[in-house]
């Protein structure tokens, strides 16, 4: 796993913290990187290093920012500046309308609550599911307990689109129960729980919470549920808040399983739904849409940033 | 069960099999969600692989004919082709591009919460949405690029138009959404690597490259490794890019291995060869996973 990831990304409050002094995380100059401080602060060290920062800078902003300044600015044009020769770098006359009649005519609004509601129910089923499962892996250690995690944790293995038909097929007619889950929110909750590597995340952050804290909970005679909810959960909170993000993430731009398994336009998610309107939409419509997609993920990104951040070094690499 | 708890010797059960009833009580949600959606389909893709199945009348066993039939299909080996070629480009700009920006920025004192912030702001995009809006900058009209290029006095490109150049465009807007997530891990760990190594190696002598080349990658050698098999397997996945932007063409010159597979089970209805395609595909990624699941516990153990 990554480098961060190796440990939880933060420990448990009731671990030792004051026995050894934690290394700081140096984000300050003083940490020494492959150029020497002393080449720095000699004169041509100086300039080299302005002249790099200003090309960064420039090179960053054009390359990553000015994408998004076009989409924003691109659909606040009228239909005429939208499509005119050379392109105009602001809008003469600002219009709403674009985004008017992408939210009326392509349904955003629905395709908005679709995917909040999927995101947010996968959440709760995972964090109910796979918090339990976690839980009774790491502490309860039942018979086979070993056999269940590396099956578990070998789904890491099988990339998700390798099985894409199978599980279609599975959620199209679901064995033993016979029932057909597509175009029902299920068919995103319940397959969300199945993921290897949150139950990684979360065993591994367990396993690290000091055994004496619950075994005198157990001599108090408190239950195993007792236990998880009032003394795991509430030390849990900084892998729960990774696992909450990453979840959400995963369900909120996964694009080929909701593609599949929610074809009725009534159920899509914002990017499926985007997606299936692309040759019947005028470039302006399309392209305030993106934008309107784009907000939720922006707002999260700048609220949670460090959370991504932290979840990304925890998280990031999975496959 | 409370109950039970809390008169111990009165329980029925012993309490080891009270623990284990308790504990798979915990376990059950998972475990189903494990089994309906993850184990069942692994094993259903190879049963599937096997059989002709029209999901009307009972499928029949029909041996390897469905590998046949793919190993027949001309465009097999254009998709994985076209696949590996994806992956191989997408290597030397996603992979190679991320490391070099995040030493960069490493060196930078300044703004270093902005360049981070922009890095990573394209990730953050739900991939379709990256995607469709390439698609309009990749218009030969009034697209942004060419738009760009005629600025510079560069003749205008046709991008997904012409067989030469549509699958690069896909590279190219896979590593522009893609480049943040590598550059910021990159850059966590060379936060993590001892100054006192460049000290040395500057005192004997070594000058910047040499410093990156005998210090740097040595001691980020692991995560580096790690992430080249992750995106491997990241990229041989392709799918979305060529689904929105070319629908595989021109020519099948951006047909990849999965959309090829999409294409069997959702336009020719073979969900047989569809998924023997997706068994192929399991068993190449595979290969990379093992190698990924060994480093990364190597990378576990060196560090605890």
């Amino acid at each position: 796993m990554s480098l961060t990831a190796t440990r939880p990304p933060a420990a448990p409050k009731t671990a030792p913290a004051k026995a050894r002094r934690r290394p700081r995380r140096i984000f300050t100059s003083e940490h020494r990187t492959v150029v020497s401080p002393h080449h720095l602060n000699t004169l041509w060290g100086r300039r080299i290093y302005w002249a790099v920062l200003a090309l960064v800078l420039v090179v960053f902003t054009f390359v990553f920012l000015f994408p998004l300044y076009w989409m924003v600015t691109g659909a606040m044009k009228t239909q005429e500046e939208f499509l005119r020769l050379p392109p105009t770098y602001f809008p003469s006359s600002w219009t709403l309308d674009s985004y008017h009649e992408a939210w009326e005519l392509m349904g955003l609004g629905k395709f908005l609550l679709n995917t909040f509601q999927y995101a947010f129910g996968a959440l709760a089923f995972t964090l109910a599911f796979d918090v339990a499962a976690a839980y009774a892996l790491s502490k309860l250690r039942p018979a086979f307990g070993n056999v269940v995690l590396l099956a578990m944790l070998a789904t890491l293995m099988i990339p998700p689109t390798v099985i894409l038909l199978p599980a279609y097929l599975t959620v199209k007619d679901m064995p033993i129960v016979q029932l057909d889950l597509l175009n029902t929110p299920w068919a995103i909750w319940l397959p969300a729980v199945a993921n290897g590597f949150t139950i990684f995340l979360l065993k591994r952050f367990f396993d690290a919470i000091p055994r004496e804290l619950l075994e005198a909970a157990q001599i108090d005679g408190a239950s195993a549920w007792r236990i998880l909810r009032s003394i795991i959960l509430p030390v849990s909170r900084p892998i729960l808040g990774v696992v909450s993000i990453l979840t959400v993430t995963n369900v909120w731009r996964d694009f080929v399983w909701p593609l599949l398994v929610l074809p009725d336009p009534e159920r899509m998610t914002i990017s499926v739904g985007i997606a299936s309107l692309r040759f019947n939409m005028p470039q302006t419509t399309m392209t305030a849409a993106l934008v309107i997609a784009s907000i939720p993920t922006i707002v999260v990104f700048l609220a949670f940033q460090r959370h991504i951040m932290a979840g990304l070094t925890a998280g990031g690499l999975k496959g | 069960m409370a109950v039970a708890q809390r008169t111990p010797r009165g329980a029925r059960w012993g309490p080891a099999v009270r623990r284990n009833l308790t504990a798979y009580g915990f376990l059950s949600g998972a475990l189903l969600c494990f089994a309906f959606f993850s184990w069942y389909p692994m094993i259903r893709g190879f049963i599937l692989s096997l059989q002709s199945n029209n999901f009307v009348d009972p499928p029949t066993w029909v041996g390897l004919d469905n590998y046949r039939t793919i190993f027949a299909d001309p465009v097999f080996q254009t998709a994985w082709v076209n696949t590996v070629v994806f992956t191989v480009l997408a290597l030397l700009c996603g992979y190679v591009v991320p490391f070099c920006t995040a030493l960069v920025l490493n060196e930078l004192r300044h703004a270093r919460g902005y360049l981070r912030f922009v890095v990573y702001l394209p990730v953050m995009l739900p991939p379709a949405v990256a995607v469709l809006l390439f698609k309009w900058f990749y218009d030969p009209g009034p697209g942004l690029f060419n738009q760009v290029l005629g600025l510079v006095g560069l003749p205008g490109l046709s991008w997904l138009d012409a067989s030469s150049t549509a699958l690069i465009s896909l590279v190219l807007v896979s590593t522009w959404m893609n480049l943040g997530t590598g550059t910021l891990i990159y850059l966590a760990a060379l936060q993590s690597v001892p100054g006192e190594l460049y000290e040395a190696a500057e005192l004997d002598g070594a000058g910047f490259f040499r410093r990156v080349w005998h210090v740097t990658i040595p001691q980020t050698r692991l995560i580096l490794l790690v992430m080249l098999l992750l995106q491997i397997i990241a990229t041989m996945q392709v799918f979305i890019e060529p689904y929105l932007l070319t629908g595989g063409g021109p020519e099948d010159s951006t047909m990849t291995v999965v959309y090829l597979m999409y294409q069997y089970a959702f336009t020719y209805k073979d969900f047989g060869a569809g998924s023997a395609l997706g068994v192929m595909l399991m068993l190449v990624l595979m290969v990379f996973s093992a190698a990924y699941l060994r480093f990364s516990r190597d990378d576990t153990q060196e560090r605890s």
